[in-house]
């Protein structure tokens, strides 16, 4: 025990060295996505561009990350319920005072800056379901228990899909990740994935074509399992939830879903050519991505993401500035990081002494998992224009003070280990 | 305990190989497509040598106003914005010679330009809005020597009878606070800022198109994107059809030349306004261009003829004699009178409101419209107030009536920023007189349309619609149909509203409101061969010179035509307000004025510089 004491002597190096590299790196691609031509550019730090005010929100969230280190390591899994009801509230409150800002209430103005309450409600989350489970032992407690525990990402899903913002919404499934670490089942994440294609094929194939498809996989499945108990009962019941799920996809694609929802989702399934709609963003950010070729053009040298032709290019399509002048070393560099960072985020889970801290750090590993996979995906059209932030490289004061709150909670834990006895 | 260590094996260790492995496959996958768009695809790179798509927005021209004959009352005029994108302007630029082409000085040109930049460095922005066409002719022929400046066609209003400006309404840039609360518009769109264009804004607005185009990366146009096959075409809005008849309209436009004051007239069937006029006006086109602002400055600034002020509907007068017809009207329909009820009259010396006239006495409703006699009035009022259990009671009952012929209130349509006048009831007498200390006798004003009770000339007008309709009237508007591509709407045509006043009653009224302009207050210029008009004059005292007020509707059977006219600090109504309503109705009925000596005469008033 002879370093305990130390504030900073158990700190993780290299989860804070990955750190400080991507905000450095994200940083960097705001300046150039937002400063324009630099020739005859005057570099202005002040508050009055994007890339002056992300340096302020870069202060502050070090400064979130310095107290996070500072306060006592206890305090995370006693505090967890009230900090998950507190921005819980705020949810609410976004929703009854919030700024409506292009058809959705996100945002919650605060003096001169607004803050999106969806962004911190992720790592409320994430100390709310660490301490549940740190409580009660996923794989032993009654059905009961299991199901409370989905309530608590359920709770701030429902509350983002009123806004409504879709994207934030779809992040909290990042918690099927410590959930499945936990004892989640697997058969029942293998059905969900199952249920995914089956929702994406029904856009594209006669639905009866395709039911009766499922049947005859399933009457081949019946046969060569035959041996398996139950196996009768398990295929009829899968059959009847494909069924259902078939004909629900069906009346929501006509009745529920918003014609600019259908483009993207018919777009990203190439039932539709579209450059100037939907598909122009994703168009745009292909040719930004894909002109930055092996090498990139260089550090500032961007032309497409300067021009305005990829919108929300600071924020949401920030990767496009990465591949256009960073090309695909850039890209592979970036990548590599966040995998690096999750990979070592996992590995630290593990070694952790109680409970609350592994599953902790398995809440973030997901979030983390999930913002890149979806962020980058939809860049490259691997998935459709979902907003979500790129953790530390898009622009916001929201997203980033979040990341950092989230990273440096479990930082804190990891380095408090060595204090439980 | 949630602090517990963890001690005992973990059975679902071997998990974190399977979550770990999944995220390294997605990982890979996003990898491969990189590598796919970034290394393999070269067309990435072809399409990207250098040329980029530029969307360029085409500007829809607003929706076109006609009036009830189909004569084009509002059209657009092309201009053109010139639009810089500041990154693009080189130290070569020829700065004197621009500014000269232009026709602009140089620190209002470097101060635009500034802006700008502040805007955008890198996207195009309006240096200069709404150049004419023949002012265009020559800058877009030197244009090319100029980079980064860019030309965008818009329209703007066109007035081609210069007539009605305050109902009509201006157009403008939206403006920083606009936007904030109106997500939907952009930077220099245009918007409706007032009268018909604002209330109809989002159907006269039309939607904007897109042109793509190619472009390097020194933003210079390479041609269009895909030959154009992606573009989207601007949608003109759509088009209006007013109640207004427009030669009326430019008719009593020139009647109220020189003089103060409104003139509104209503079709009774339908409720459409047929003119409105509010005098001193202002030629609508003035409100168009580059001079807009301006003119703008000087009419806000005009505080001795305030033309900016639409008073057939914002101008709020007693409504003096006009009102005796509805209190005609009421006591019959309380029952205080009858056709026959006679009341003497002392002339000149009956007390406490003495007649103006001389005339028979006793005499009965129909003549003492006629007469315009105030004791035959006052007496009627104060009788009718008398005859409720209190006079609260009384002047309430009174106020709802008058109501129901929409005085005090505004209409439900699409006429805005009207006032609702004031018809004062207990409520409003109780505030004034501590311990409800007034009586039948205190208000007595009010018989004779004096007092505390305010009226808008529109309010006039659609009265005397709703007594030539004999107890109903339609919601007073402007606006007949929307054209639309796939229907035509009528939005106001059948909100009829029914007065508390039984139809039986009106034909005394009317009877006497003929004999006005036969042989009463009216007679002198209240009548056109073969045309029964039925009308009343009104002289409000205040502290100028009298108001003149006159409202009419004819022909007596199947009215066709409803009016109200003010003259403002002019004298008699029946000198100064009957002439221009008969000349009106002469206009309207007849299609020609015949009666020359009348309109000379009308013409050559002038009341005001
Ligand atoms: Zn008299």
């Amino acid at each position: 025990m002879s370093r305990r004491g130390a504030v900073f002597g158990n700190v993780d190096k290299w989860i804070v060295a990955v750190y400080f590299i991507l905000v450095a790196m994200g940083w960097l691609n705001i300046f150039s996505s937002t400063c324009g031509i630099i020739e005859e550019q005057t570099v202005n730090f002040s508050l009055s561009t994007d890339y002056g005010r992300q340096m302020v929100f870069m202060a502050v969230a070090f400064l979130c990350a310095f107290i996070i280190l500072l306060v006592d390591g206890k305090l995370f899994a006693q505090t967890s319920y009230v900090i998950y009801v507190l921005f819980c509230l705020l949810l609410v409150a976004v929703l009854v005072v919030g700024e409506e800002v292009s058809g959705a209430r996100s945002w919650i103005k605060v003096g001169s800056f607004s803050i999106q309450p969806a962004e911190f409600a992720k790592f409320a989350t994430a100390l709310a379901v660490s301490r549940y489970l740190s409580d009660h032992d996923y794989s032993k407690c009654s059905l009961q228990n299991k199901l409370l525990v989905y309530l608590f990402p359920l709770i701030p899903i429902g509350l983002i899909m009123l806004e409504p913002d879709a994207g934030s919404a779809l992040v909290f499934f990042s918690f099927l990740i410590p959930l499945f670490r936990e004892g989640f089942s697997g058969s029942l994440i293998v059905l969900g994935f199952y249920l995914i294609l089956l929702v994406l094929l029904s856009f594209l194939i006669d639905k009866y074509i395709l039911l009766g498809a499922v049947l005859l996989l399933l009457i081949l499945m019946v046969v060569l399992l035959r041996r398996t108990r139950h196996i009768f009962r398990y295929a009829i019941l899968i059959f009847i939830v494909s069924v259902a799920t078939v004909f629900s996809v069906d009346y929501g694609y006509e009745h529920i879903l918003q014609p600019h929802q259908k483009d993207r989702i018919e777009i990203l399934l190439g039932m539709k050519q579209d450059i100037k709609g939907a598909g122009y963003n994703v168009h745009q950010s292909k040719i930004a991505i894909g002109s930055g070729g092996f090498a990139g053009k260089g550090y500032l040298k961007g032309t497409k993401t300067k021009f305005d032709f990829v919108p929300e290019q600071q924020t949401d399509f920030i990767f496009c500035t990465v591949g256009e002048e960073e090309g695909f070393i850039g890209s592979l560099a970036v990548l590599g990081l966040f995998l690096f960072l999750i990979i070592r985020i996992i590995i630290i889970a593990e070694r952790q002494r109680t409970k609350f801290s592994r599953i902790y750090g398995y809440c973030v590993a997901g979030i983390f998992f999930f913002h890149v996979w979806i962020n980058i995906s939809m860049t490259i059209g691997l998935m459709p224009v979902i907003g979500i932030p790129l953790p530390f490289f898009s622009y916001g004061g929201s997203s980033l003070m979040s990341f950092t709150i989230l990273l440096f909670i479990f930082v804190k834990l990891d380095a408090y280990r060595y204090d439980i006895l | 305990m949630h602090s517990k260590v963890v001690m005992r094996k973990d059975i679902n260790e071997n998990r974190k190989y399977l979550i770990i492995g999944f995220i390294s496959i997605i990982f890979l996958v996003i990898l491969i497509k990189l590598f796919a768009i970034q290394v393999i695809n070269k067309s990435y790179k072809t399409d990207a040598a250098n040329n980029s798509i530029k969307e360029k927005v085409i500007y829809p021209g607003r929706g076109l106003f006609y009036d009830r004959n189909n004569n084009l009352v509002v059209c657009n005029e092309a201009v053109y914005d010139l639009l810089v994108t500041p990154n693009m302007i080189s130290k070569k630029f020829d700065t004197t010679g621009f500014c000269k082409l232009v026709g602009v000085e140089k620190d209002v040109f470097i101060e635009k330009l500034q802006k700008c930049k502040k805007y955008s460095r890198y996207k195009s922005s309006v240096l200069f809005s709404q150049i004419s066409k023949e002012d265009m002719g020559a800058i877009e022929e030197a244009l090319y020597k100029y980079d980064g400046i860019e030309v965008q066609p818009r329209t703007v209003r066109k007035y081609p009878y210069s007539v009605g400006a305050h109902m009509l309404g201006d157009v403008g840039e939206v403006s920083d606070r606009f936007l904030k609360s109106h997500p939907e518009y952009k930077m220099g769109d245009y918007t409706g800022l007032s009268g018909l264009e604002k209330t109809y804004e989002s159907y006269l607005k039309g939607e904007k198109g897109s042109k793509y185009i190619l472009v390097d990366v020194h933003n210079v146009e390479k041609g269009h994107y895909e030959s154009g096959q992606q573009d989207v075409a601007a949608q003109q809005g759509f088009d209006l059809i007013l109640e207004m008849d427009i030669n009326l309209q430019v008719y009593g436009e020139l009647l109220m030349q020189g003089k103060k004051g409104s003139v509104v007239a209503i079709d009774p069937k339908t409720g459409g306004i047929l003119a409105m006029v509010s005098a001193p006006s202002y030629d609508p086109n003035l409100l168009v261009g580059r001079e807009r602002s301006k003119n703008y400055y000087l009419l806000a600034h005009d505080s001795v003829n305030v033309p900016l002020l639409n008073r057939a509907i914002m101008g709020e007068y007693p409504p003096g004699s006009s009102f005796k017809i509805f209190n005609g009207l009421y006591g019959l329909q309380v029952g205080t009178i009858t056709p026959n009820t006679k009341y003497y009259c002392a002339g000149p010396e009956a007390k406490p409101i003495k007649c103006t006239h001389h005339h028979e006495s006793p005499l009965a409703v129909v003549s003492a419209i006629r007469e315009s006699c105030n004791p035959f009035f006052r007496s009627t009022f104060e009788n009718t107030i008398n005859s409720f259990s209190s006079p609260s009671v009384g002047l309430d009952d009174w106020a709802q009536t008058a109501k129901s012929f929409g005085f005090g209130t505004s209409f439900n349509s699409d006429i805005s920023n009207a006032k609702n006048g004031l018809i004062p009831d207990s409520k409003y007498y109780d505030n004034i007189y501590k311990n409800k200390q007034w009586k039948s006798s205190t208000i007595r004003s009010l018989s004779i349309g004096q007092g505390e009770i305010l009226v808008t000339p529109l309010q006039l007008a659609n009265f005397a619609a709703a007594v030539a309709n004999e107890g109903y009237y339609i919601d007073p508007h402007f606006v007949r149909y929307i054209i639309t591509p796939e229907d035509t709407i009528a939005p106001y045509q059948n909100s009829i509203h029914q007065t508390k006043v039984d139809k039986k009653y009106f034909k005394y009224i009317k009877e006497g409101m003929h004999e006005v302009t036969l042989s009463g207050t009216a007679r002198i210029y209240g009548q056109i061969e073969g045309i029964d008009i039925c009308g009343k004059t009104g002289t409000v005292q205040n502290a100028g010179r009298n108001h003149a007020i006159f409202i009419a509707f004819a022909p007596m059977e199947d009215p066709e035509i409803a009016i109200a006219v003010v003259v403002e600090n002019s004298g008699y109504g029946s000198v100064y307000a009957v002439p221009v309503a008969s000349l009106m109705i002469e206009y309207y009925l007849k299609g020609e004025v015949t009666r020359t000596r009348v309109e000379k005469m009308v013409l050559e008033t002038k009341l005001i510089q």
